[in-house]
């Protein structure tokens, strides 16, 4: 147990010995090695690295260097991700074998290794995380302490004003002034629909009840975003202060967080910081003697996308099949075990401390008119700079891809992105300009979505990808209503139907009926936006679908029954690869002279087209 | 794969018993204890099932319902090797469907099967949150980033070669 007076004192003393991880010009004699211990760089051995250079600093018995495991860096494609400071040089693709080296040059001769150092998309080195691209347009707020701290120790929280805006809130502030205050802020709900916070809190506020709870929803579903699962590994305590400040607002204390199983190390780093949290009597019985009590849990989803609906969570959490509830009533009213109940996302969460601390004034002057503050997606498929970008709203999708993502990989051209994964709709080239913000993705057919974001070169089919996408959505519909349980089936049937070259005339026309029935008819979100990547894609590729059903042509390739594979003479050098490499003897041709596909014998399984350093062969 | 541990004549196995004990007799637990018995065992048996079933006063048919909702829950022991490719949309993008294919074709089973011999399964997971190393697998859960046909190929090689 500590006292508001000991955590001060801790806030005081530690703020100084880490005051070199944020300040390049700080004269102390210390060394920090930050490296990287998010779901990313982990896959690629970077707790190997971290037991290495203790290992080896402890051999040679150096003084004044640590070893920290943070969260993410964001730049997922260059890890694992080594950060020295106080002078935040960057070491990128570290592989453990590389420590020896680190410590003995970097550490103890002051030379920079440069070898390691990372290039940027235009192959300039570069010696400093500011000085990258992919930092240069981002604004961290909710992201502000991953890479920072040191996620499982609380003293770190602590000295980054960790669990001050709990003490402004507890000690200054009546629950209505909370609430005012992030009402004036602008936020709106990150997990997708962008529902005003303020608003959700008030709800829950006048709600009648004797018990009220807050839900924290961490069932981070959409395939393709890991946004909330970095903020739960890189600042698990920003998450349980901004519960605890929610649950003062609206008269809770007891709180739920809602989390994928398949996420560990989150649950794992949110389990330890509640621990420390109690130890400190920072959670618990009358906190620092002000009269609140709160109290956290975590409960963990077990793989249903279906969950991620709020009354569908709450359901989960109540130990029953995840299936959603009709609304009205809806959980403010009405939630967990049938009391008033406030939801709302990690990356909601993550900015609550930062309104409150910094005042509303200063939120709402970031971002566009309607959408305030900034966003954090998790930028990935074909795309140089794959990772975790936070932007202010209103930055530009183009910004996005080019400036922050470094362009398309492979000299390939941009033909999509994709947000709001299987709720969401594509955005195409002539759409690159729409700054991002709730209403603007809205109006182009899309939505913003929980942040995912994934390009897609000229490589890919767009019919294909609504077929991906409804695959999903039959997998994960819950049953519980016939639009979307039977109506993505028959979605799903007839798009594959016209990718295996068996379409007809008037399929494009049933999908669009389905699509609005289900749309209208089905109860929960799944269901009701479950048609849009097929809506979305026919909207801006509808010749494609043609494509498919009259010419039985699909032009990305994609679809192998479609696919007829030939070489173009222009091209083709006479290299003798695809021959080489052909599973079937397919292809003829000499040596320097352009080869042929015998397209009887072909069997479409596009060894060659991957071979081909030319780009020769064409679908 | 039937748990055989003896514990004299009740016929509990003391593990479940562990388990199911650091839990109060509260219906909301039910998702909890599924996801360590699944952890534990690497499946839900029936006979897990009626332990909880008698634990927290909940039907057998309930539970069954529940543990077929969600899909983390199996009813089938899985491989020794589990095998689980990411389909999710940054994986997918980037090819991870023909490594999906080539190990469905290496091990000559499907999704959600095992192998005859015991030695693997595989399962086409919804992202795993690694998307920024897409297309990812994973085998027993170490993940393998950045991963092609070939990857996929010398995994099952040196397994097959060295099942130990």
């Amino acid at each position: 147990m500590k006292t508001l007076e000991e955590i001060k004192e801790i806030r005081e003393n530690k703020i100084k010995e880490l005051d070199l991880r944020v300040n390049t010009a700080s004269d102390t004699r210390e060394k920090h090695i930050l490296v990287c211990h998010g779901t990313g760089c982990t896959s690629s051995k970077s707790p190997k690295i971290i037991e290495n250079f203790r290992k080896i600093i402890e051999e040679k018995n150096i003084e004044n260097v640590r070893v920290i495991q943070t969260g993410c860096f964001g730049l997922c494609a260059k890890g694992p991700i080594v950060i020295i400071r106080p002078e935040d040089t960057f070491y990128a693709m570290v592989k453990p074998e590389d420590c020896e080296e680190i410590i003995e040059k970097h550490i103890q001769k002051g030379e920079i290794v440069e070898r390691l150092l990372c290039k940027d998309i235009d192959n300039t080195v570069v010696k400093k995380l500011d000085e990258l691209n992919f930092y240069k347009k981002q604004k961290r707020i909710a992201l502000k302490n991953c890479g920072v701290i040191d996620p499982e120790n609380i003293d770190e929280y602590i000295a980054f004003d960790g669990y001050k805006a709990l003490e402004k809130v507890l000690f200054s502030m009546s629950p209505d002034d909370v609430i005012e205050t992030i009402s004036n802020s602008g936020l709106r709900g990150r997990g997708g629909a962008g529902f005003p916070t303020g608003k959700k809190w008030s709800f829950t506020k006048m709600a009648q009840g004797d018990q009220k709870y807050v839900v924290c929803n961490a069932d981070e579903g959409d395939p393709g975003a890991f946004m909330d699962r970095s903020i739960l590994e890189g600042d698990p305590h920003c998450v349980v202060e901004a519960m605890m400040i929610a649950g003062f607002a609206i008269g809770a204390n007891k709180g739920y967080i809602y989390v994928r199983a398949e996420y560990p190390i989150a649950v794992e780093r949110f389990q330890k910081a509640i621990d420390q949290a109690r130890e400190y009597g920072i959670l618990g019985e009358n906190i620092w003697n002000s009269g609140f009590s709160f109290d956290l849990e975590i409960r963990l989803g077990a793989g249903a996308f279906v969950c991620g609906e709020e009354t569908a969570l709450l359901e989960s959490i109540e130990g029953k099949r995840g299936q959603p509830r009709l609304k009205p009533p809806f959980p403010a009213n009405e939630g967990l075990y049938g009391k008033p109940t406030l939801i709302n996302n990690v990356e909601t969460y993550a900015n609550i401390t930062k309104i409150i601390l910094n005042g509303a004034d200063w939120y709402s002057s970031i971002g566009t008119e309607k959408s305030k503050g900034t966003k954090v997606f998790a930028l990935g498929g074909n795309v140089n700079n794959t990772g975790l970008v936070e932007v202010p709203m209103g930055v530009t999708l183009r910004e996005i891809v080019y400036d922050i993502g470094g362009g398309i990989p492979n000299g390939r051209k941009f033909k999509a992105a994709q947000t709001g994964g299987p709720s969401g709709g594509c955005i195409t080239e002539e759409n690159l300009d729409t700054p991002i913000d709730y209403e603007s993705l809205q109006a182009i057919g899309s939505m913003m979505g929980s942040g995912g974001l994934i390009v897609m070169d000229d490589s890919k089919c767009m019919v294909n990808l609504a077929k991906f996408y409804l695959g999903f959505t039959v997998d994960e519909s819950c049953g519980k209503c016939t639009p979307c349980r039977i109506g993505t089936k028959r979605l799903l049937e007839l798009l594959t139907k016209i990718t295996e070259g068996k379409g007809e005339e008037g399929d494009i026309e049933k999908l669009e009926t389905l699509c609005r029935n289900i749309q209208k008819a089905s109860i929960c979100g799944l269901g009701q936006t479950a048609p849009n990547p097929v809506l979305s894609t026919l909207k801006y590729f509808r010749e494609e679908y043609e494509e498919h059903i009259k010419e039985k042509k699909c032009r990305a390739g994609e679809c192998k029954a479609l696919m007829q594979l030939h070489i173009d003479p222009e091209l083709c050098k006479g290299c003798g690869l695809c021959k080489r490499n052909c599973p079937v003897d397919a292809i003829n041709g000499e040596i320097k002279q352009p080869h042929v596909i015998d397209t009887e014998k072909c069997i479409k399984c596009g060894t060659c087209i991957n071979k081909c350093p030319f780009h020769a062969i064409k679908s | 794969m039937e748990n055989t541990k003896c514990s004299g004549c009740t016929g509990k196995d003391p593990k479940m018993e562990e388990i199911l004990n650091q839990y109060k007799q509260t219906k909301d637990n039910l998702i909890q204890i599924l996801n360590e018995v699944q952890e534990y065992y690497g499946y839900i048996s029936e006979k897990s099932m009626a332990a909880i079933s008698e634990y927290l006063s909940i039907p057998r048919a309930e539970i069954y319902g529940v543990v077929t909702f969600y899909s983390r829950f199996t009813l089938k022991p899985k491989g020794k090797y589990h095998i689980a490719i990411c389909l999710g949309t940054a994986c997918f993008v980037k090819g991870s469907e023909q490594i999906l294919d080539r190990a469905k074709e290496r091990l000559k089973i499907d999704v959600g099967e095992t192998t005859k011999d015991g030695m693997f399964s595989l399962e086409a997971t919804r992202c795993i949150g690694a998307c920024g190393l897409a297309p990812v697998f994973t085998v027993n859960g170490e993940v393998y980033g950045k991963a092609t046909v070939k990857m996929m190929d010398e995994i099952i090689d040196k397994i097959m070669e060295n099942p130990e």
